[in-house]
């Protein structure tokens, strides 16, 4: 039975390993440059003592590369799944093919287990290289972007469990539908669904975070918030905290930070109301920079906002929600031990409806 | 144009003949080691459809069973159960004495041909076979290449690009190489050409007379199995109607034409027999009888009938009912 698998499952794997062997040869042509290239800044900026903005510019190093590479360790878990987890039981029953390997002396159970442990492991192993390259690759890039947590899923071990659980989802979507290509839709979607809600639903609540407290700097806060897709998913599932204020983000190299609040004694949040009461004038005027690039504004405006800051800062503080650095593994290991764990439970479901002879 | 397979095959003194005429009078065969399938009350619900229910019946060892039917009837069902591609929803049926598709032990002593000869598309004519070969314990690999040689098909050909007759072939000889003792063909010259179609079952005569192995061929069309069967079973409605040899069926039924008589309707017993079908005109009627004697009533014009005529009669019945 292994050797039918393969004899179906070769050509693929070999698209596979062979695109896989390409990015391999890229990053190792790139690799080394990438990590001189940082090297080098790095001692530069020592010396002149002012590292953060050569730190990002060097960030801007292989842009192009970077973000292939990034958006690839993302695709290729889910598109494991809905090329090779899809078809693997739909083409069967579709071109019709089923009633002739399982009327072979194989039971359907052997034949079921040996498909979803040749391809699903290679698929594992397709998503664990990937990882592997991508890490090594990038890991000057992820030092000098000192934000471990933004880049959780596409690093280390992450991607070997995605790659199980969404190549399961295909299996099983290709089951449970019969047809190859609403199947694959269907994977992909389920998969990505899983993905979202799992990594700002379930994750950031599998170990509590840390809290810390800060007091309200005054040189580096400013007013609003900023908007990504990221930020809106994460308000999304875990609501807004009422920010009048906008800390600047602390300084906490690799740490997952999310939310930094401002509060009272009592941990009240600091609402616009409030702070338009203890500054009536300078708040209408709109925010100071605290991020370097922003537009300038004029000096006086600049001085007010600050003395409003400081005043403010008298009964706020900074409320930072986090997750420390040194958590980073023990999350990586969970994330793959649920993945893998919900792709196992996927394939004993598969195993048993195909038992019960609910195909045919 | 053989109409029979005689030979050693045939247990000679033992009749399967002309059991059933009613769906009433169906009733199960004790000597299962007889048999090489043994439904009792067999039933397939698809949802709320039921697709085969409470279907009983014998197929007899050591023949080439054509099972006949309209389309509906259950034969791709029944079928599918035999070789165990189906759970059934009630009821059981027993292939070889053991459960479908229980071991693998069983599995390979059922061959299997689905309905539209399915292969591997992609995969080459060698690939089936060591496909074969991978898959099973009792592969013949002699038997599977020389049957791939005699047809003159290319082993480097892919499947999907064989003609339909060519990849029915192919599958047969997937299944025959197997080294069954029991072969069970869904239709399988349902979409060849006439040409393809007798090449075919030129085909399972070859294996049937080569290997002695036991032959249950579904199929709609009368000629069909009157080329390559000697027993023929009529399946309506998930009930078998009639079921014996096809000597026994020639022998046991006949054509009564004689002056009209309307009172004679379908089923009903008369003198010589039971009626199957009855059809009267303004001066005539002409019945199917099935009989064991001669016909003694002298009213009667007698005239044999063709297996086809009969077939025709005890799926029409049903139809009109």
């Amino acid at each position: 039975m292994i050797r039918l698998t393969w004899r179906q499952f070769r050509t693929s794997a070999a698209v596979a390993f062979g695109a896989l062997l390409v990015m391999a040869v890229l990053a190792a042509l790139t690799g080394p440059d990438l990590a001189h290239v940082y090297a080098a800044t790095m001692t530069a900026c020592r010396r002149t003592g002012d590292c953060s903005s050569a730190t990002q510019s060097f960030l801007l190093t292989d842009r192009g590369l970077h973000t292939t590479f990034d958006t690839l360790v993302t695709v290729v878990p889910g598109l494991l799944g809905v090329f090779w987890g899809a078809p693997l039981i739909a083409r069967e029953i579709e071109a019709g093919t089923f009633p002739l390997v399982w009327t072979q002396s194989v039971t359907r159970t052997r034949w079921l287990v040996v498909k979803l442990a040749v391809v699903g492991l290679a698929g594992m192993l397709v998503a664990g290289l990937l990882s592997l390259v991508v890490t090594w690759w990038a890991a000057p890039l992820d030092r000098a972007a000192v934000a471990a947590y933004d880049t959780f899923g596409g690093r280390d071990l992450a991607p070997v469990g995605y790659a199980a659980l969404a190549f399961m989802i295909g299996v099983t979507a290709g089951m449970l539908i019969h047809r190859t290509v609403p199947a694959m839709a269907v994977a992909l979607f389920a998969f990505v669904v899983v993905r979202v809600c799992f990594s700002y639903g379930i994750r950031p609540r599998i170990i509590g975070p840390e809290h810390r407290v800060l007091a309200l700097d005054p040189t580096s806060t400013g007013s609003g918030f900023a908007i990504s897709p990221s930020t809106i998913l994460n308000s999304l599932f875990n609501g807004r905290p009422p920010t009048a204020l906008d800390p600047a983000a602390p300084d906490m190299p690799n740490a997952w930070i999310y939310s930094s609040r401002v509060v009272d004694g009592s941990g009240h949040d600091l609402t616009q109301p409030v702070l338009d009461a203890a500054c009536p004038d300078t708040v209408s005027g709109g925010g100071a920079p605290a991020v370097p690039g922003h537009i300038e504004v004029p000096e006086a405006q600049r001085r007010a906002w600050q003395a409003c800051v400081s005043k403010v800062g008298a009964t706020y503080h900074q409320l930072v929600t986090y997750q420390p650095a040194d958590r980073y593994w023990t999350l990586q290991w969970i994330e793959v031990a649920i993945y893998g764990t919900a792709a196992l439970l996927l394939g004993a479901f598969c195993v048993w409806w195909v038992r019960r002879r609910r195909i045919a | 144009m053989l109409l029979r397979m005689p030979g050693p095959r045939s247990p000679p003194g033992h009749s399967f003949g002309n059991r059933a005429v009613t769906p009433e009078a169906v009733e199960p065969l004790t000597m299962t080691h007889d048999a090489v399938l043994v439904a009792r009350g067999l039933g397939k619900r698809y949802r709320r459809r039921w697709a085969l229910s409470e279907c009983t019946l014998t197929v007899p060892a050591g023949r080439v069973v054509g099972l006949v039917g309209p389309n509906g009837a259950g034969k791709t069902t029944l079928m599918r159960l035999a070789v165990g591609l189906l759970a059934p929803s009630a009821g059981t049926v027993e292939v070889l004495g053991g459960r479908p598709a229980e071991s693998p032990a069983q599995l390979g002593r059922v061959g299997f041909v689905a309905q539209d000869t399915p292969t591997y598309a992609n995969l080459s004519v060698a690939d089936h076979l060591r496909l074969g070969g991978w898959l099973n314990t009792r592969w013949d690999r002699g038997l599977a290449e020389r049957r791939i040689e005699r047809l003159g098909l290319d082993p480097r050909q892919r499947a999907g690009r064989l003609s339909g007759g060519q990849r029915a072939q192919l599958a047969l000889a997937l299944a025959v190489a197997k080294r069954p003792d029991l072969l069970v063909l869904d239709e399988p010259v349902a979409s060849l050409d006439p040409l393809a179609r007798r090449e075919f079952l030129q085909g399972i005569s070859e294996v049937v007379a080569e290997h002695g192995v036991s032959v249950v061929l579904s199929s709609h069309l009368v000629a069909d199995l009157e080329r390559v069967c000697d027993f023929v079973i009529v399946l309506v409605a998930s009930r078998v109607r009639v079921a014996g040899t096809i000597e026994e069926l020639l022998a046991a039924h006949h054509r009564l034409t004689g002056p009209r008589d309307p009172k004679i309707g379908d089923g009903q017993d008369i003198a010589d027999g039971q009626v199957i079908e009855a059809r009267h005109t303004d001066e005539q009627s002409t019945l199917l009888v099935r009989s064991d004697r001669p016909i003694a009533d002298p009213r009667w014009t007698v005239a044999p009938l063709s297996l086809e005529d009969i077939v025709l009669a005890y799926m029409g019945t049903e139809v009109r009912s």
